[in-house]
């Protein structure tokens, strides 16, 4: 690695720099141990992805090896979106994923602007019930989505997934936005009161300015949501509502002995979410390390 | 993420008496200075907490109470603690409930011991003040995490699979080794949250604590150990009752795997996948609502008790520090 080879700024004031041969080494200990986490951590997500654009051969004979010119088939994905209707789901989860993070941040960042912003009445009250949904699952109440969802029609509707996301996703956009808006300096918020400025006006001059807050919250709300099993398990159980996640759970019991079409479906079902999370990651660390933790 | 609520408070006294903008300046500064109904309060907080309260609260609060109700010819009866009573001394479905229960705390152990450790370690790693390309790292790291849980049991069902013959033996067909093997999988998949959290602790602390160690003669593995650790600890608390909860309605996993019933002998069974196969059924038993529910509420008793007892056992004990 270049680590070793280029010399390493600021160990000179350690007490190692008299001994220059164990200051490289103690540098490069680091990169050894994080690079083999990383082939631990990501070794087997690239296993299925190559293994998915090869024949079913040599999937079995040489699973470490690339695909070459000769080995290359993608014979896999044929069977996926020739047996099922991967493009739907995708779509599907789509829509519900975007209009769900949509929704959380525009209302969590609301109530949150209040909570940060006025004090009134029962303000304790309101923070405290909602952070209770912080730290208890929604799941829990499985029983009682599963009996309103029937009484409101909105079993097999991505509306009821885009709901009962909202309300699971809500709490903790709330919790943290609040913390975000508190930053926002008060003198802006004044000047803009000065000029006859709405509330609501003072709202979307704020909203920019926790943007860091908003992209850890969308990162943070969207992945339980493309990845559930659990709600579109019980409550869009058919074919036309059907998300990636229970697409391919399905798909994978009845096609189980394909492997060339179980890792294309896993290829395919991964992907979005790792694209989206290697473009975002930055935000969100920044969101998790400024805004939540410290 | 607790800490914050605590830190604040000026701010939002001092945003108040100026948003009254000179009408309430007699008032003194702590009264609510404002004169108009407030219409923009109603529009900002009702959409979330009217969303909040019918599709999370009512159903929650209406779960525990179809745990005191049965169907008694047709219609349900209020019955009482009846449920409860059947669910801990009913000989198959107690049995069932226990082994659910144990085999929950044993996934929950498995996460605790292994992941805080290695979270630790890479958190450490990357929080080197010399390390290059550390971004990069972050990333791979957590990349897993990013993933479905449908898509993690796949692969490495896969990859134990004899097919491809690393493992010999059937990991997750015995037994003695497929709860352990299933919650290692997880830890697998989840281990980028507390080396995020940690990580995120670590390049909080102000250089001149660890600069004022090195002064005074420690070596970095002492600054380490007496200066950066006891500030990662709550953090620990954090992350182990984050992941206790999370663990104590895991399903997915297990029904990707296993199915719902979580083979082999209901050797991995846990809470999630025992309230699915009460609430829906399984073979040749009907499913319950009323019975779903009263699993559902004991989840909840071993969540709050958890959470009760990080509170108290915990956090009370374990100092935190303002940096």
């Amino acid at each position: 690695m270049s680590a070793v080879s280029t010399p390493v700024r600021g160990v000179g004031r350690s007490p190692a720099a008299g001994r220059p041969w164990r200051a490289r080494a103690g540098a490069a200990v680091p990169h050894l141990v994080l690079i083999a986490y990383v082939v631990v951590a990501c070794g087997p997500i690239a296993l299925i992805v190559m293994n998915a654009f090869k024949s079913r051969q040599a999937i079995f004979e040489q699973p470490f090896a690339f695909p070459t010119p000769d080995t290359f088939d993608i014979a896999g994905f044929e069977t996926v979106f020739t047996r099922a209707r991967f493009e739907l789901y995708f779509l599907n989860s789509f829509i519900v994923t975007v209009s769900t993070v949509f929704l959380v941040l525009l209302l969590g960042s609301m109530a949150a602007f209040a909570l940060a912003e006025y004090r009134f009445a029962g303000i304790t009250v309101v923070s405290l019930y909602l952070a209770v949904g912080i730290m208890i699952p929604i799941r829990l109440g499985t029983v009682g989505i599963l009996d309103l969802m029937v009484r409101l029609g909105l079993v097999n509707s991505l509306a009821g997934l885009v709901l009962v996301y909202t309300a699971m996703g809500l709490p903790l956009a709330v919790f943290v936005l609040t913390a975000f808006f508190r930053q926002v300096p008060g003198d802006l918020k004044d000047a803009a009161r000065i000029d006859g400025a709405s509330e609501y006006r003072v709202y979307a001059l704020a909203l920019p300015l926790v943007r860091p807050g908003l992209a850890a919250i969308g990162v943070y709300t969207m992945l339980p949501i493309w990845n559930d099993l659990w709600f579109p398990l019980i409550l869009t159980p058919s074919e036309s509502v059907r998300t990636v996640t229970l697409g391919t759970q399905l798909f994978l019991g009845q096609f189980v002995s394909d492997w060339n079409a179980v890792l294309a479906v896993l290829t395919l079902a991964a992907l979005p979410m790792l694209a989206l999370f290697i473009i975002f990651s930055r935000q969100f660390v920044r969101g998790l390390t400024s805004g939540a933790v410290k | 993420m607790t800490p914050l609520r605590t830190t604040e408070p000026p701010d939002g006294l001092g945003v108040d008496d100026t948003a009254a903008s000179g009408a309430g300046a007699a008032a003194p500064p702590a009264a609510r200075p404002r004169r108009r109904f407030p219409t923009h309060l109603i529009v900002f907080i009702v959409p979330a907490a009217a969303i909040y309260t019918i599709f999370m609260v009512y159903p929650l609060l209406d779960s525990l109470r179809l745990s005191m109700f049965a169907p008694r010819d047709g219609v349900q009866t209020f019955v009482g603690l009846d449920n409860f009573v059947h669910l801990l001394t009913d000989d198959l479905l107690s049995e069932a409930f226990w082994n659910a229960v144990w085999n929950n705390l044993v996934f929950f152990a498995v996460h605790f011991v292994v992941q805080n450790p290695i979270g630790l370690l890479l958190a450490a790693l990357l929080a080197t003040p010399t390390l290059r390309g550390r971004g990069t790292y972050r990333t791979l790291l957590f990349l897993p995490t990013t993933l479905s849980v449908v898509i993690v049991g796949f692969i490495w069902q896969l990859i134990i699979s004899p097919v491809w013959g690393f493992v010999d033996t059937p990991l997750l067909g015995q037994s003695s080794t497929a709860l352990v093997t299933l919650a290692l999988m997880s830890v697998w998949q989840y281990v980028g949250i507390p080396m995020i959290l940690f990580y995120a602790v670590l390049i909080s602390i102000p250089d001149e604590l660890t600069e004022a160690a090195t002064v005074d003669g420690a070596s970095a593995w002492t600054t380490f150990w007496r200066v950066k650790f006891p500030l990662i600890l709550p953090t620990v608390g954090i992350v182990s009752v984050v992941t206790y909860v999370a663990n104590m309605n895991a399903f997915d996993l297990i029904y990707t795997v296993k199915g719902a019933l979580a083979g082999p002998d209901f050797a991995s069974d846990i809470m999630g996948t025992l309230f699915f196969r009460t609430f829906f059924g399984f073979q040749l038993q009907q499913g319950s609502s009323t019975m779903g529910a009263t699993v559902a509420t004991m989840m909840f008793l071993l969540i709050l008790a958890g959470v009760l007892l990080y509170f108290y056992g915990w956090q009370r004990r374990v100092e935190s520090y303002q940096l």
